[in-house]
């Protein structure tokens, strides 16, 4: 793999056992792990195809070891990589050679629920399923869902504001997430927001969410919680043409409605699906919708009522509504099973995570069968069609000599052809190191520099994760030059009055 | 006054920051000016007018996008999307009542800088939760992009969000990308009477905390209620907003009816009454035709904003009432003198933060938003230094120096 990560500080590698044994010093006994057998579950994240051995491991308990650790590699010029639960599958957390890995694993607390407010404190190592199981049985929800939300972090989910199917309608982590307490490079610790709405000066809150470990690390976060809706049911929709389940969703939007979820899947995504965990699916469809509704049971039976009288408008040849909710629970596990699914038809799969405008999925699927055929790879769709975030998997065998190089230029070129219909290379995955380099398909050098100049504005000396999202570093200094041409007024001839 | 310069494109937008940057002029950037009364009292040498800056670009109801110019009016992007019987579902405040000048004014830039939202922040969020993209003019007078058009999007830091209510004090927008969504068919207000402010705080809490979906939730004490038209009676009321299809509403109707059985009878205000009620909330209107008496408005624990009300009026002599289920407070001070100190001595222990909305220009030269601690101030700085380094873009419009 012909990943480039900027190159070890030989200065940093030549002071390891100093600066272990420094890092023992503010976190004692088994907090700093630092024997290559010790460290090897760290050496990847949810990309497994990059792997890098840390150059030492340290898992904090408290934020006044957070500040001394960050502090120390500050005044000592150390990189330092933030890691939550390793999920990432945008190589987020992959570790350097030459940076400390923080590891958040050990924040792992609910602090505060309360109830009265809607909202919860707790740790950044939580997980997000942690969350909703600390509240259920009061009713209430952690709302942004990401397929992985039994394993992964709320740290985490702030470093790539992750999704989830319920997005259209409970919005991303950004819109769920209240405060945060959070540690700069520099070891000053600071706080942004908190039980009330929004900030007080400017939004770093916004920023901090999706700035996938760069800016700072996180060290406790307060967010919303919802009431959990009387009643949910789904409807099962199956369409001869792709076409006509973007034009049925597009139909439902229209008419005022916005689901709780709305997921499409494509013929090869339904049968990997259905053979896996055999729940019913269409198998004679080209495109199958998941609809979600919620709400009182009033509402539900009014809107099934509506979707389905859609669907049939646009050429539905299934329908299916759940009766009860273990049938609910049976239309989605096939939607959740889809990735494991489709990783049974072939040895390894590249996940892919575009948007694009939804009324351009056709387009988008003509030409993706396209080169499918042109790379002699196969592809299935998983689709958040009420968002328009596309998940292709694309179907490899690592052990066929040049496969994977073929998989990844296949997964550029649809990320590519994302853009070029107006939308972006990464709608939940975060761009990491996997798609750090298609970066300027999307951003003008000027568009990245104001972006790499708030880097700056963070973390002066780019220790925070470096070689993740930006595809060149640039020395701060560099980026902060003003190019002013000598006084001279560039359109002397602008209105003025 | 600042000499008065225009533009109507974004190429002379980025000519006339960097006109600004080479002769070292700070400059004033407004739409209609609206909003001008908001922030601090700041010095500049031009006033940048961007209203000509104007257009819708893109609108796509079933996508649920619409990209206008920044110097668009509001008011014509509202007509539009009402026309598709959709809405900016964060409801934002026309300020123009508060400060004297008409309502239905202003421009969506203006709107973007002010973040300002309305009864519907409680359930829908503010104006940079539905903030999907924007082009814009740095203070180095470059021409960036951040975000898209689509809803689900973390391709490099979320700037669109970030720069939503900086007050034109980082970047000049160009071109601005919300989220719309649609208009809900019809709504209705349940209304709570003559609650003490711990038992509006807890009737607030209570329908917050049910599955009823309540999306607007406003407590008034009896000197406002008995001031207003939109308002039926003379006691302190709670009032609760639902929206949504017909036969979801006339059932959370009921629910949320039983949810408020141990505060008291309900009574039901209907559309248009409705409508008119959250109007009045949202646009602050019992504080309207007061001159430039100080107006504040505190973001706080939304369990601690109806006592922190009274806490106000029983110290300061102030009028007022919340939103956002008690975590946001209006309140009029008793003449033109903002009382800072002694305001955010009573938020201080609640947590959150106090603006300054409306004050004479002597009283926004002084801290007008929530002071900050030393780290984040200095933080604060370095990222206004990071788009603007000569402050030419509003400087001091926020704080000191940014």
């Amino acid at each position: 793999m012909g990943l480039r990560l900027p190159a070890a500080d030989e200065n940093v590698l030549a002071r390891r056992a100093d600066i272990i044994a420094d890092l023992s010093s503010i976190v004692p006994g088994e907090g700093v792990i630092f024997r290559e057998r010790e460290m090897k579950p760290y050496e990847s994240d949810g990309v497994t195809a990059y792997k890098q051995m840390p150059f030492v491991v340290v898992l904090p308990e408290t934020t006044a070891q957070v500040s001394r650790i960050l502090a120390y590699c500050h005044a000592n010029g150390i990189r330092v990589v933030p890691r939550g639960a390793g999920t990432s599958l945008s190589g987020g957390a992959l570790p350097l050679a030459d940076a400390v890995l923080l590891g958040m694993g050990k924040f792992n607390k609910v602090l505060d629920i309360d109830y009265a407010n809607r909202c919860a404190v707790v740790q950044p190592g939580v997980t997000n399923l942690g969350i909703t199981r600390a509240v259920e049985h009061e009713g209430f929800y952690y709302a942004p869902d990401p397929s992985s939300q039994i394993a992964c972090t709320i740290g985490g989910n702030i470093g790539e504001n992750s999704g989830g199917v319920h997005t259209l309608k409970y919005g991303l982590t950004t819109n769920n997430v209240l405060g945060l307490e959070m540690v700069l490079i520099t070891g000053e610790v600071i706080r942004l927001g908190g039980k009330h709405l929004d900030s007080g000066g400017l939004d770093l809150l916004a920023l901090m969410v999706g700035s996938e470990g760069l800016l700072g690390v996180v060290t406790e976060v307060t967010v919303r919680l919802l009431k959990k809706p009387d009643v949910a049911r789904a409807v099962l929709v199956g369409f001869p043409t792709s076409e006509d389940a973007g034009d049925c969703v597009a139909k439902i939007i229209a008419a005022g409605i916005i689901p709780a979820g709305i997921e499409m899947m494509d013929r090869d995504a339904i049968a990997a699906a259905e053979a896996f965990v055999k729940v019913g699916y269409p198998l004679d469809v080209e495109a199958l919708l998941i609809v979600e509704l919620d709400g009182p049971e009033a509402e539900c039976a009014h809107l099934l009522g509506e979707v389905s009288a859609i669907a049939a408008a646009c050429n539905s040849s299934t329908l299916r509504v759940s009766r009860t909710e273990e049938e609910r629970l049976g239309f989605w596990a096939g939607r959740k099973a889809a990735f494991p699914a489709v990783g049974r038809l072939s040895p390894d799969y590249l996940c892919m995570d575009g948007t694009i405008p939804r009324k351009q999925l056709p387009l988008v699927l003509t030409r993706m069968r396209e080169m499918s055929q042109q790379y002699g790879l196969r592809v299935a769709n998983v689709f958040h069609a009420g968002d328009g975030n596309l998940h292709p998997l694309i179907l490899y065998d690592a052990n066929k000599p040049g496969e994977l190089d073929a998989a990844e230029a296949f997964g550029s070129d649809i990320l590519r052809l994302c853009v070029e219909v107006g939308g972006v290379l990464t709608g939940e995955h975060g761009v990491g190191v996997e798609k750090r380099d298609l970066m300027p398909v999307m951003f003008n050098e000027v568009d990245l520099a104001h972006q790499q100049r708030l880097k700056c504005a963070f973390d002066d000396q780019g220790l925070l994760n470096p070689g993740k999202v930006f595809p060149t570093l640039h020395r701060c200094a560099e980026l902060g030059r003003m190019h002013v041409s000598g006084g001279q007024v560039p359109f002397p001839d602008l209105p003025r009055f | 006054m600042p000499e008065h310069f225009s533009i109507s494109d974004e190429a002379s937008l980025a000519a006339a920051v960097t006109e600004a940057v080479e002769q070292g002029l700070r400059l004033d950037v407004r739409g209609t000016g609206t909003r001008a009364g908001l922030g601090r009292a700041a010095q500049a040498d031009r006033t940048l007018d961007v209203s000509g800056l104007s257009g819708i670009s893109l609108y796509e109801p079933d996508e649920l996008v619409l990209s206008a110019r920044a110097g668009t009016p509001l008011a014509q992007i509202e007509a539009l999307l009402a026309d598709a019987s959709q809405m900016l579902a964060f409801e934002p405040m026309d300020t123009g009542p508060l400060f004297g000048l008409p309502a239905g004014g202003g421009t969506i830039g203006g709107m973007f800088a002010c973040n300002l939202a309305g009864p519907r922040r409680l359930s829908h969020g503010a104006v940079r939760d539905h903030a999907l993209g924007i082009r814009a003019v740095s203070g180095r007078g470059e021409v960036f992009k951040s975000g898209g058009r689509v809803m689900k999007n973390v391709t490099g830091y979320d700037l669109p969000r970030m720069l939503a209510g900086s007050l034109g004090t980082l970047a000049v927008m160009s071109e601005i990308t919300l989220k719309v969504l649609p208009l809900p068919p019809t709504e209705e207000t349940l209304l709570v009477f003559g609650l003490d402010p711990a038992a509006s705080a807890r009737a607030m809490s209570a329908a917050m905390g049910s599955a009823c979906e309540v999306s607007g939730a406003a407590s008034l004490p009896p000197d406002i209620a008995a001031a207003r038209p939109e308002v039926p009676g003379d006691r302190a009321i709670v009032a609760l907003r639902l929206e949504g299809f017909e036969p979801s509403v006339k059932a959370r109707r009921a629910m949320l009816i039983s949810v408020l059985a141990p505060f008291g009878a309900v009574e039901v205000l209907e559309p248009p009454a409705s409508r008119d009620f959250w109007r009045m909330v949202r646009d602050a209107l019992p504080f309207a035709g007061s001159g430039l008496d100080a107006v504040w408005r505190l973001s706080t624990r939304p369990t601690a904003g109806p006592a922190l009300a009274r806490t106000l009026t029983d110290t300061l002599g102030a009028k007022t009432y919340c939103d956002w289920a008690g975590g946001l407070v209006w309140a009029l001070m008793p003449g033109e003198a903002a009382q800072g100190e002694a305001v955010r001595a009573a938020l201080a222990p609640h947590g959150g933060h106090a603006t300054l909305i409306r004050a004479t220009a002597a009283q926004r030269a002084g801290d007008v938003f929530q002071p900050l601690e030393s780290s984040l101030a200095a933080l604060t700085r370095r990222v206004k230094a990071s788009f603007d380094p000569r402050g030419v873009l509003n400087p001091g419009r926020m704080y000191a120096e940014v």
